[in-house]
C-alpha cells in the first residue's frame, strides 16, 4: 500500500503514528507542507491514502482539496477539515443533524455583536471562527467587558476577528469530555478537568479516563458523521439536559489520552487509514 | 551531535529522533527543529502561527 503522511513539524502524535505504521511493516512517504509544490495541472498520484497531520489549518485545507480532487483518498477529507476548521460550519452541521449544541449567534460588526450578546444573555463566550488550542477565547460576563473586547477585536485583530462567533456560556463545573471517534466507533474518551473555564489540555487541563457510555458513544458518532466522518475528536459538555457537542476537531492531538484511557489511539488510527486505503 | 543555534550547547540526538521534530535545548531552553538527523542539524523552531492547532 502506498501511504503518504502530510505534515510539517513532528509532534509526539506524529512520532507515535510513524511508529504504528512501521510496526506493521508499512512504509510511508512524508509530504512536508512547507516544501510541497502543488502542480494543479498534475492529476496523477501514486498514493492509496494520505493521512493529514498538518499544524497549519490553511495548508491542510488546500492540500486536502487538491489531493481529493485528484482522486486520492485522505484521512480526513477536505470536507471534514473545512467543516471542523470553521466553528460556524461545525455548528451548522451539528444543527442540521439535530445534535444538541449550545446556542450560537454570529454577527459581523461590533454593534450587531453587542446586540447579539445581549440577546443571548451573559455570560457568553466569544470565539474566533477559525482557531484552536483554546486561544483568544473570551468569556464575557457583562456589557462593559463586551464593549471592551469587541473594540479590541475590531481595532487590533485581522478581519476574521471581526466575524463574531458568540456562544452561550455553558456551566461545565470544572470539566468537559473529549471523545475520540475513529470511523463509526468512539474508541475512548477523557474528562478534561481544570479550575479555569478553558479546559484544553494544551492550556493545563488534566486528563482522566471517561467511560464510553452509550450516550457518549451515540452523540460522538453522530457528531462525527455530521461533519463528514473519519478520525475526529469531539468536545462534549455535560448539562442537566444531557450531553451537548461544543466542538469537533479534525487533526486531533492524543498524547495525554493513551495512558489515561489504555487505548492505543495511534494503532486504531493506522488501522482506519489502512482500511480507507484498501477501499 | 549538533550545536544549539542560540547558546551553542552541544546536543546529542536520540536514535529515535525524527526530522521535523521539535526538541528543547537543555541549556538555554530554546525550541529547536531537527532539520537533519544524519548529520545532526538544528534550527530555531518556527513561531506559532495564527492558524496553528488541532
Amino acid at each position: 500500500m502506498r501511504i503518504g503522511i502530510l505534515c510539517s513539524l513532528v509532534r509526539k502524535e506524529e512520532k507515535l503514528l510513524f511508529d504504528a505504521f512501521r510496526s506493521r511493516g508499512l512504509d510511508f512517504v512524508r509530504i512536508d507542507d512547507r516544501e510541497v509544490i502543488l502542480d494543479l495541472h498534475q492529476r496523477r498520484w501514486e498514493f492509496d491514502v494520505i493521512l493529514e497531520r498538518c499544524i497549519n489549518h490553511s495548508r491542510a485545507l488546500h492540500t486536502l482539496r487538491y489531493f481529493n480532487d485528484c482522486g486520492v483518498r485522505t484521512v480526513n477529507t477536505y470536507e471534514v477539515a473545512s467543516t471542523c476548521g470553521d466553528k460556524l460550519l461545525t455548528t451548522l452541521a451539528l444543527i442540521r443533524d439535530g445534535i444538541p449544541t449550545p446556542p450560537v449567534l454570529v454577527a459581523h460588526t461590533p454593534e450587531s455583536a453587542l446586540q447579539a450578546i445581549e440577546r443571548l444573555g451573559y455570560p457568553v463566550v466569544l470565539k474566533p471562527a477559525v482557531g484552536s488550542w483554546g486561544r483568544l477565547l473570551s468569556k464575557v460576563n457583562d456589557r462593559e467587558a463586551a464593549e471592551a473586547i469587541l473594540e479590541h477585536k475590531e481595532t487590533l485583530g485581522s478581519y476574521h476577528h471581526s466575524i463574531f462567533y458568540i456562544q452561550k456560556y455553558v456551566e461545565k463545573h470544572g470539566r468537559d469530555i473529549r471523545s475520540f471517534v475513529v470511523g463509526d466507533q468512539t474508541i475512548c474518551a477523557i474528562y478534561r478537568t481544570s479550575p479555569h473555564w478553558i479546559t484544553n489540555t494544551a492550556r493545563g487541563g488534566v486528563a482522566t479516563n471517561c467511560p464510553v457510555t452509550g450516550e457518549v458513544n451515540e452523540i460522538s458518532v453522530r457528531a462525527a458523521k455530521a461533519v463528514g466522518g473519519g478520525v475526529v475528536a469531539i468536545d462534549l459538555f455535560e448539562t442537566p439536559d444531557g450531553l451537548m457537542v461544543n466542538e469537533v476537531n479534525y487533526t486531533m492531538e492524543f498524547r495525554n489520552s493513551i495512558d489515561t484511557t489504555g487505548v492505543d489511539i495511534p494503532a486504531r488510527v493506522v488501522d482506519y487509514v489502512i482500511e480507507v486505503g484498501r477501499k | 551531535m549538533a550545536l544549539c543555534t542560540e547558546c551553542e550547547a552541544e546536543i546529542t540526538l536520540e536514535s529515535s529522533t525524527e526530522v521535523g521534530e521539535i526538541i528543547q535545548c537543555p541549556d538555554c531552553g530554546l525550541d529547536l527543529e531537527v532539520i537533519s538527523v544524519e548529520p545532526a542539524e538544528l534550527a530555531p523552531a518556527p513561531e506559532e502561527e495564527e492558524d496553528w492547532g488541532e
